[in-house]
């Protein structure tokens, strides 16, 4: 493993000790009714993080594997919140068996068929199965919010892993897997940040008919946050030089923004209105990956254009 | 035959429940931890007694047992060796010969406190929607009157596996498991009761029909 991709590993098991530091502090020093979603939001960080480490440490095919399971899990929920016609039972097993093949792809490094495998044949593919089924009442509804997921959960998500398909030699920095960190770290630390920011300093809100919890404040700040962040750690874990590194934290930074607030659109649409296990049909993996789904194919093109 | 339904339910059921499914299970602590109790559910799909047996720690798995229909269940061999031996089922003749007590095993169950899953919607029906309560829990519960039955009402697993189909497709199961009841005095009451809680259950979940 390259060290600079090590030692960023154990940066984030730092900040994960670091951050469950300050939150047994504060519970200790000036406990509070918000002392317990903490608690549990640091433990699925540990959880999250975690795995992630471990799927990276191990090797390329591992981490992939762990991808794919992230997209399964999302187009599970996604399928479970939306409404699903009976008639597209199969359909959907169909949609679900494109998550192997995406992702037989991407270890394949074979990024031709890879970026055109969900926006094109299953594109082509999903309507196909429907029409043989033959139940038309609702057709374009079903055609639209099944191809919405794969878009979001499957194709967008399998981005994140391909950056570990490209080859090492184009970032003698951190390899591959360096950017993928940096990615995906700064998206997690992007969402942290708005967070912080928004509960210190926000008040004016954002897009109250969407999620009245974003502020100003809080997207300012987050993304100046992890913008900063960004131009920090990019010589380090990237082959981002000038300018770019800048550029990427503002990729990542508003784009996760965007995602974020895409899937609350979504689940107001719905009418489930906060996360969490007391919504039915809801395990949390939409809400955890939600930012993901716009930075990752938005990092990816990024330095694809610009480094490979 | 406990080992073989133990790791039937540790190597099977359980990954494939928490893998391809997914149970979000709202007041467990409702849950009987011992016998004699009655679990009720509402029944959508075969999945709907692996889900609520794999609630259970392994070792006390043998204490559930599923009451199933014996014309459905014992009607193959291999089906009916599967039923008795690793779910354990406890069969009942959904049209009794006259003269021959059709609860007298299920009391006996009871009786040496097993918990019984009992599905008084008598069958599968239409998936994701409920049918009306048969009143045979009722003449259960008046046999035993102190025994608690404790409503669960579950949703998902009709779309997942409905009636008539084989191929289980994923999707999120809900559970909810209601406060124990006991026998009410009369049938009717207890019926009432009964479709009551399912009701209140249901309406906490808040679910679209499927259609």
């Amino acid at each position: 493993m390259p060290p600079n991709l090590a030692a960023a590993l154990y940066g984030i098991l730092a900040l994960l000790v670091l951050g469950t530091l300050i939150i047994g502090l504060k519970k200790w020093l000036r406990p509070g009714p918000g002392d317990r979603e903490l608690w549990l939001r640091m433990r699925s960080w540990w959880v999250m993080a975690g795995l992630f480490i471990l799927a990276i440490a191990v090797d390329r095919t591992l981490s992939i594997v762990f991808f794919a399971l992230v997209s399964f899990l999302a187009l599970k929920e996604y399928f479970s919140i939306i409404p699903t016609r009976r008639a597209d039972r199969r359909v959907l097993f169909w949609a679900y068996l494109a998550i192997p093949v995406q992702y037989f792809w991407v270890h394949d490094a074979w990024f031709g068929m890879f970026i055109i495998f969900i926006p094109v044949y299953l594109f082509l593919f999903i309507p196909l199965k429907m029409v043989i089924v033959g139940e038309t009442q609702g057709f374009l509804k079903a055609a639209g919010t099944i191809h919405w997921g794969l878009m979001a959960t499957v194709f967008s998500l399998s981005h994140a892993a391909f950056l570990l398909a490209l080859p090492d030699a184009g970032n003698p920095a951190a390899g591959s897997a360096g950017l993928l960190l940096f990615l995906v770290f700064l998206t997690q630390f992007n969402d942290v940040m708005q967070f912080v920011w928004g509960k210190l300093a926000g008040r004016r809100k954002v897009i109250p008919k969407v999620s009245p919890g974003k502020t100003v404040a809080g997207f300012v700040g987050g993304v100046a946050t992890t913008t900063f962040v960004a131009w920090l750690a990019a010589p380090y874990l990237t082959p981002l030089t000038g300018w770019e590194p800048v550029a990427a934290g503002l990729v990542i930074g508003v784009g996760g923004f965007v995602g974020d607030v895409t899937i609350s659109a979504l689940k107001r649409d719905l009418g489930i209105k906060d996360s969490g296990s007391l919504i039915p049909g809801h395990g949390g993996i939409l809400d955890r990956v939600d930012s993901l789904t716009y930075t990752a194919p938005l990092f990816f093109h990024f330095v694809y254009y610009l480094h490979y | 035959m406990r080992w073989i339904q133990a790791v039937f339910f540790l190597l099977v059921v359980r990954p494939f429940l928490a893998v391809v499914l997914g149970v979000n299970l709202r007041h467990a602590e409702r849950l009987p931890q011992t016998g004699p109790a009655i679990l009720a559910a509402n029944h959508n799909s075969h999945l709907d007694t692996l889900l609520l047996m794999s609630l259970y720690p392994l070792a006390q798995l043998h204490r559930l047992r599923p009451v199933a229909a014996a014309d459905y269940f014992l009607k193959n061999r291999v089906v009916a060796w599967f039923a008795l031996n690793v779910m354990h089922i406890l069969p009942l003749a959904r049209r009794p010969k006259p003269g021959e007590p059709p609860l007298a095993h299920i009391e006996a169950a009871l009786n040496a406190g097993d918990i019984l899953i009992l599905f008084p919607e008598g069958s599968r029906g239409e998936p994701e929607k409920r049918s009306e309560l048969k009143t045979g829990i009722a003449h259960l519960m008046e046999h035993a009157p102190a025994v608690p039955v404790v409503p669960i009402y579950l949703h998902g697993l009709g779309k997942a596996l409905p009636r008539g189909d084989w191929l289980p497709i994923p999707f999120f199961a809900d559970g909810f498991v209601g406060e124990a009841l006991t026998w009410q005095g009369t049938r009717v009451a207890t019926m009432q009761a009964l479709e009551a809680r399912f009701r209140q259950l249901e309406d906490e979940g808040r679910f679209d029909a499927w259609q």
